[in-house]
């Protein structure tokens, strides 16, 4: 598509006032790419060295539990729900509903409390479940 | 040369029946990958460990095998989908659209049948060192 530079655009994201529902579009859409290239990678790495044999297996592992790694597993966890919590809300949307105002913003604002929660639940899971075993 | 402006040229011609067909995949898949993962990470989480010796018994099993290659396809068709409505809200020049289109739709396909075969071999060849 060819605009014509001569013409107004109309108004964009930098004339509005900032809100929850504008983070929640933008994060649905980082954290969506973010699980379709990191996320991906990781699982198919994960399945190719499992089918290549256990040398491969253990080069996976090793870098999967290098410390720094760690950041991308919580990362992608949080990623995980926040796509999850912001893609629910997005079918709501769809129906047609949750457009007031005070709804809208209650429940953009849920899905990122939602997704802190979730993803420090599961990782609290993880650690004392290993702990307790 | 027509002096016709695009819409023009379409009007009075109907809907296309295929408008709403990448909306309507984006939410179905949707809908089975988040049922998939649910299944995935449940299961990951309750296995003892996640040695090469559990991963690939667990994977050989049937009721294993099968989820998983549902979760590769549901998952890869919806990233796939969802990538390309991104590029197509931020990449604007025809030619570099093409191009990006065509390298998430391989690279996609790619990372797809990777991960199929490496389950269906799995499975299939059982789960011995």
């Amino acid at each position: 598509m060819h605009r014509n530079p001569s013409r107004p655009m109309s108004p964009h994201l930098t004339i509005w006032k900032w809100g929850p529902h504008m983070a929640v579009s933008i994060l649905h859409r980082i954290t969506g790419v973010g699980l379709a290239t990191l996320g991906a990678a990781a699982l198919v790495w994960w399945l190719a060295a499992a089918a290549s044999g256990s040398d491969a297996y253990e080069t996976f592992v090793g870098w999967a539990t290098w410390e720094w790694s760690l950041i991308i597993w919580v990362g992608l966890t949080w990623a995980f729900f926040q796509h999850l919590l912001s893609g629910l809300r997005h079918f709501v949307l769809d129906l047609g509903a949750g457009y007031e105002l005070k709804t809208n913003k209650f429940w953009a604002t849920m899905t990122m409390v939602g997704s802190v929660l979730l993803t420090a639940g599961t990782w609290a899971y993880i650690v004392f479940g290993r702990m307790a075993a | 040369m027509r002096m016709e402006t695009p819409l023009g040229r379409v009007r009075g011609l109907g809907s296309a029946r295929s408008g709403a067909h990448h909306w309507w995949l984006e939410r179905l898949t949707s809908v089975s990958t988040l049922v998939l993962f649910v299944w995935f990470i449940v299961s990951l989480v309750r296995l003892p460990g996640l040695s090469y010796g559990t991963v690939t018994e667990w994977l050989a099993a049937p009721l294993t095998a099968v989820p998983m290659a549902l979760l590769v396809v549901s998952t890869f068709w919806h990233l796939k989908l969802g990538l390309i409505v991104c590029l197509e809200d931020y990449v604007h020049e025809d030619g570099a659209k093409l191009f990006w289109v065509t390298v998430i739709n391989f690279l996609a396909i790619l990372g797809a049948a990777l991960a199929l075969f490496s389950i269906f071999k799995i499975a299939f060849t059982g789960s011995a060192a």
